[in-house]
């Protein structure tokens, strides 16, 4: 019961504002999607496909600023053996994940018509793609210890050397880049951009932040009842 | 100093005695060379571009397979929990493991490596950076590996979830390591992959014996 308490109060605490969460995040994805597919008009080097953009760059934000937030909240549980923050963290992860799948399937699909290629082993991608597997890594390692504060610390510690790691594996793999020159040659960096794009482009990063914390805030109390009902469980069982 | 050394000793003499020493890395190391040719063709020329690189990838498969017994033996047994006690932090003596599994794998796998080197036609010149970056780099390899066997210990056969965590961990040293060979045959200067090789050993000879004996613990208590 003790230790239940606090997740309760914090649930307690957040549960009034959720509501508001989701229609904030239904209306700034709804009013970002409408200027990003009908009033943004198309680039003059890329025409139509620019618009994958306004859903792939957030998305990318969102995949390294998740496990940021995870990072955090790893550091947090471990030091202070803060119950909130491993719920929070765990809670992030599977989130994080599919701003990161998101990020590699619109990239890919914009890569097709622009690069005449789904998949190239560009700096950007492949660091992408190597974020993904930690993501799966630290899901993995949550699923396959059952008890769960042993798996919150076990996870806390992948999550912080996973961390420790991203800035030396995002060098290497530029590194990696600048020594095997790409057949192809491609440039990300077009014009500055123009604001008729920055706006859309603000507006759904802003909308994709509100959703994450709404579905943050979800999948944290979906943890939180079920660890209660384990407890239940298991005490049920003990009698 | 001699819980350590004692350490070491002891897993060296067990890697001998029972796990087959250092022959079983090297015959597995081997056994994926032959699969090479056999899976890509043996072309002139197409082996010697690839095999620096192939000789990384059989290495950290090696590495990735020893590292399944590192510290499950132990903790299945119950002397991991006799480590706990012993008079010296956890953390060296989880390096005393590591340098023990080290020796009869990382070490191996780098000495014979010129010799299956030559096997896949790699230029004769590179070849002694091959064999270089590969026993600078292993270190790096077995102590990001210890940190995700201590993790999973308690997880039941945890093989594959163990590599699943390690592998984007080996991505840096996988590519300066194989970096260092592509860019000696290229005659480009590999001087600096060594270096950030070295770096990234010692790097990871730092938080990796801190990180496994802290994900050690909490298995433990």
């Amino acid at each position: 019961m003790f230790a239940s308490a606090n997740p309760k109060r914090f649930l307690d605490l957040t549960a009034p504002y959720e509501p508001w969460l989701w229609g904030l995040a239904s209306l700034l994805i709804a009013i970002g999607l409408w200027q990003a597919l009908l009033v943004a008009p198309p680039d003059y080097q890329q025409g139509e496909s620019v618009r994958i953009m306004f859903v792939h760059v957030p998305s990318a934000w969102m995949a390294m600023f998740v496990y940021a937030v995870i990072a955090g909240a790893s550091l947090v549980s471990l030091v202070f053996r803060h119950p909130i923050a491993d719920v929070a963290a765990k809670a992030a992860a599977p989130i994080g994940a599919v701003f990161t799948l998101v990020t590699l399937a619109t990239g890919s699909l914009w890569g097709k018509p622009m690069w005449g290629t789904w998949w190239e082993w560009d700096a950007r991608m492949t660091s992408v793609l190597v974020l993904f597997f930690l993501y799966l890594g630290y899901i993995a390692l949550w699923q396959a210890i059952e008890e769960p504060t042993r798996a919150a610390r076990a996870a806390a510690v992948l999550a912080l050397v996973g961390a420790v790691n991203l800035p030396i594996i995002k060098f290497s793999v530029d590194w990696w880049r600048t020594l095997h020159q790409p057949a192809s040659v491609f440039r990300m960096d077009g014009p500055t951009m123009h604001p008729a794009f920055l706006w859309p482009l603000a507006i759904m990063a802003l909308g994709f932040m509100v959703l994450f914390t709404a579905l943050l805030l979800l999948r944290m109390r979906t943890e939180v009842m079920e660890r209660r009902l384990r407890a239940q469980r298991l005490a049920a069982a003990g009698d | 100093m001699t819980p350590i050394l004692a350490l070491f000793r002891r897993d060296l003499t067990l890697a001998f005695r029972v796990g087959g020493g250092p022959w079983l890395a090297l015959a597995f190391f081997a056994g994926v060379i032959l699969l090479v040719p056999l899976g890509l063709g043996a072309a002139p020329g197409q082996l010697a571009a690839v095999g620096p690189g192939l000789l990384w990838i059989a290495a950290v498969l090696a590495v990735l397979l020893s590292l399944d017994r590192l510290f499950q033996a132990d903790y299945e047994d119950g002397s991991l929990e006799q480590l706990l006690l012993a008079d010296a932090p956890l953390s060296l003596l989880v390096l005393a493991k590591c340098a023990a599994i080290w020796v009869t794998t990382g070490l191996p796998l780098a000495a014979a490596s010129p010799f299956f080197a030559i096997q896949l036609q790699v230029d004769e010149e590179i070849i002694p950076v091959v064999a270089l970056s590969l026993l600078i780099g292993t270190p790096a390899l077995t102590l990001i590996g210890a940190v995700t066997a201590a993790l999973t210990v308690s997880v039941r056969r945890g093989g594959l979830l163990l590599s699943l965590l390690a592998l984007p961990l080996f991505v840096p040293v996988v590519i300066f390591g194989a970096g260092a060979g592509a860019a000696a045959a290229s005659g480009l200067p590999y001087g600096g992959a060594l270096m950030l090789l070295g770096g990234l050993s010692l790097f990871f000879l730092v938080i990796g014996p801190i990180a496994a004996a802290a994900a050690l613990r909490l298995h433990l208590s």
